[in-house]
């Protein structure tokens, strides 16, 4: 009885070896993100201040800060999370929750997935015609939003769909057995229950649009522009902005004898600002799941 | 319409499909008022798919077709315009317990609130009244603030059974209610049960044949989609019920 024959010692081996190899796999990908972050603050840091902030690029952009690229970037993921975040999740409620399958479901679903899978830069010409040209919107921030808003959109509403339907079906049943509608299901079981998976998905596609440049190129951004220093409201819907991702492909391409700190100055701020908006979603889904109750 | 005395739901003729699968193939029965109608058979005999046609939940499942009638004190269900008044008529338990994410509490009130009572000495009272006719009220009165997902699982079917009498039904439907709890909690639901039946009328799907023996009047032998027998229960479970059929599956030697 329980003998270590040389069949369990291999067992025991092979389990050790793949638990090691996952584990270092895991470990390998937090090595990239340390590297990154680590190499650009040390890279960027005799510009890093308040100042660099709030105040515009001067001289070419050689000299100042990156306000108003900063507030662009603010405002261009605000304002499409704001379009594509209501619109995406009660989308994804409706197919989820209500439609039945058919073939015009099908289409939707299957014009969902491919949307995904559109590149940027597609995404870019179609505002570019359909915001900027057709609809009149000239290049503004609201043309550069809905740009950025339709390319998130099918991500949205996929990952949407996915956490309401970790909701089990039994928990829908049992509501429409005892004489709740759809709705009341929906309001009070599967909504309440799958909120923090959908929060995440929104949330996490604030990194993609802060770091889109393409779209907003065609649509709404600019080289340079001055704006009124340490006004959030400094922009108007209409206007055109400066944004964080364009900024960096500037300086780093177009402008010469910038300072060797600049570009990555910028690159930490964008990144230190996604990461900020990430670590705000983990808390938040940290949270709510405290309070999820199966 | 007239509705004729003591019956509480007729079927006549129904049939039910899954896509081009034909599961229930035109049968008629009735079920009376203030009795428990056991339905016993095999798997894939149908009983579940039965048991959604009374409420109408039927219609969540995609590709069904459903033929034939189905009343409920007289009217028909297919007609029924308010289906969520019909839902709170028949209360049902499914096989395997489900507490919804929410307290004990509300898991009770959740289907008076969402018909639209808002009294909170009502819908205490109702809570109160529809635990302990599920006999869970003394095990959780102390704690009815706690999850209902954590209660064990014989405590979890206890709790579905009181939701399923939270909106006050005339017909209480049972799909194998006892698959996933322990004996000494079936007999005691078994004990509710009969209580239960001199307020409404019971429909007991089960496997366990004895479980009809114990409880039904009536029993309904269903097999392959088809009625193979129903009759007094006394009769079904004797030497000489009218199909050898019947008698070989109540007594385990069907092959």
């Amino acid at each position: 009885m329980f003998t270590e024959t040389p069949l369990i010692r291999r067992k025991l081996r092979n389990e050790f070896a793949a638990k090691c190899v996952f584990g270092l796999m895991a470990l390998a990908m937090v090595i990239p993100l340390l590297v990154i972050v680590g190499y650009l603050f040390w890279k960027a840091f005799p510009l890093l201040s308040w100042d660099f902030l709030v105040t515009n690029p001067t001289n070419g952009m050689r000299k100042g800060g990156i306000w108003s690229a900063f507030l662009g970037t603010l405002y261009l993921v605000g304002i499409s999370l704001c379009i594509s975040a209501p619109i995406g999740v009660l989308a994804a409620v409706y197919l989820n929750e209500y439609a039945r399958e058919n073939w015009f479901t099908r289409i939707i679903n299957l014009a969902v997935v491919n949307l995904a899978g559109v590149p940027s830069i597609v995404h870019a010409l179609f505002g570019l015609g359909a915001f900027v040209l057709f609809a009149g919107m000239g290049r503004s921030i609201i043309a550069a939003s809905l740009t950025l808003s339709i390319m998130t959109l099918p991500v949205i509403i996929a990952s949407t769909k996915e956490a309401l339907s970790a909701v089990p079906i039994s928990f829908r049943e049992a509501c429409w057995n005892v004489g709740a509608s759809r709705w009341q299901t929906i309001r009070h079981i599967v909504l309440p229950n799958s909120i923090s998976g959908i929060l995440t998905g929104v949330i996490l596609q604030v990194s993609r649009t802060a770091g889109e440049t393409a779209p907003i190129m065609f649509t709404g951004a600019v080289f340079f522009k001055k704006i009124s220093e340490g006004n959030l409201f400094a922009y108007n819907l209409k206007d055109q902005c400066m944004a964080l991702s364009m900024h960096l492909y500037t300086v780093t391409t177009q402008v010469t004898e910038a300072p060797a700190a600049l570009p990555y100055a910028i690159a930490t701020v964008l990144v230190v600002t996604v990461l900020a908006v990430n670590a705000l979603s983990i808390g938040l889904r940290v949270y709510l799941r405290s309070r999820k109750k199966w | 319409m007239l509705m004729e005395p003591g019956k509480k739901i007729e079927v006549r003729d129904l049939r039910l499909a899954y896509g081009a699968k034909e599961v229930i193939h035109g049968i008629s029965f009735d079920a009376y008022r203030n009795e428990i109608l056991g339905i016993i058979g095999p798997a894939q005999s149908g009983k579940t798919s039965l048991l959604r046609c009374f409420n109408r939940t039927i219609e969540f499942t995609p590709n069904v077709t459903v033929s034939g009638v189905i009343k409920v004190d007289g009217q028909e269900v297919s007609r029924v315009r308010n289906v969520y008044e019909l839902r709170r008529k028949i209360g049902m338990v499914a096989p395997l317990p489900v507490g919804l994410p929410l307290s004990i509490y509300d898991n009770v009130a959740f289907a008076p609130r969402t018909a639209g009572m808002r009294a909170k000495s009502d819908l205490e009272g109702l809570v109160e009244k529809c635990l302990r006719q599920a006999a869970l009220w003394d095990e959780v009165k102390d704690r009815l603030d706690s999850l209902g997902t954590k209660l064990s699982g014989g405590q979890q079917q206890r709790l579905t059974i009181a939701r399923a009498l939270s909106h006050q039904p005339e017909i209480l439907c049972l799909d194998e209610f006892s698959i996933a709890i322990d004996p000494v909690t079936t007999m005691r639901i078994e004990d509710v049960l009969k209580e239960l039946k001199k307020e409404m009328t019971i429909i007991l799907v089960t496997n366990l044949v004895q479980q009809a023996r114990r409880l039904a009047a009536r029993t309904m032998f269903l097999w392959k989609g088809e009625i193979i027998e129903i009759g007094p229960t006394e009769v079904i479970f004797s030497d000489k019920p009218a199909n050898r059929k019947t008698y070989e599956y109540v007594n385990g030697i069907f092959g």
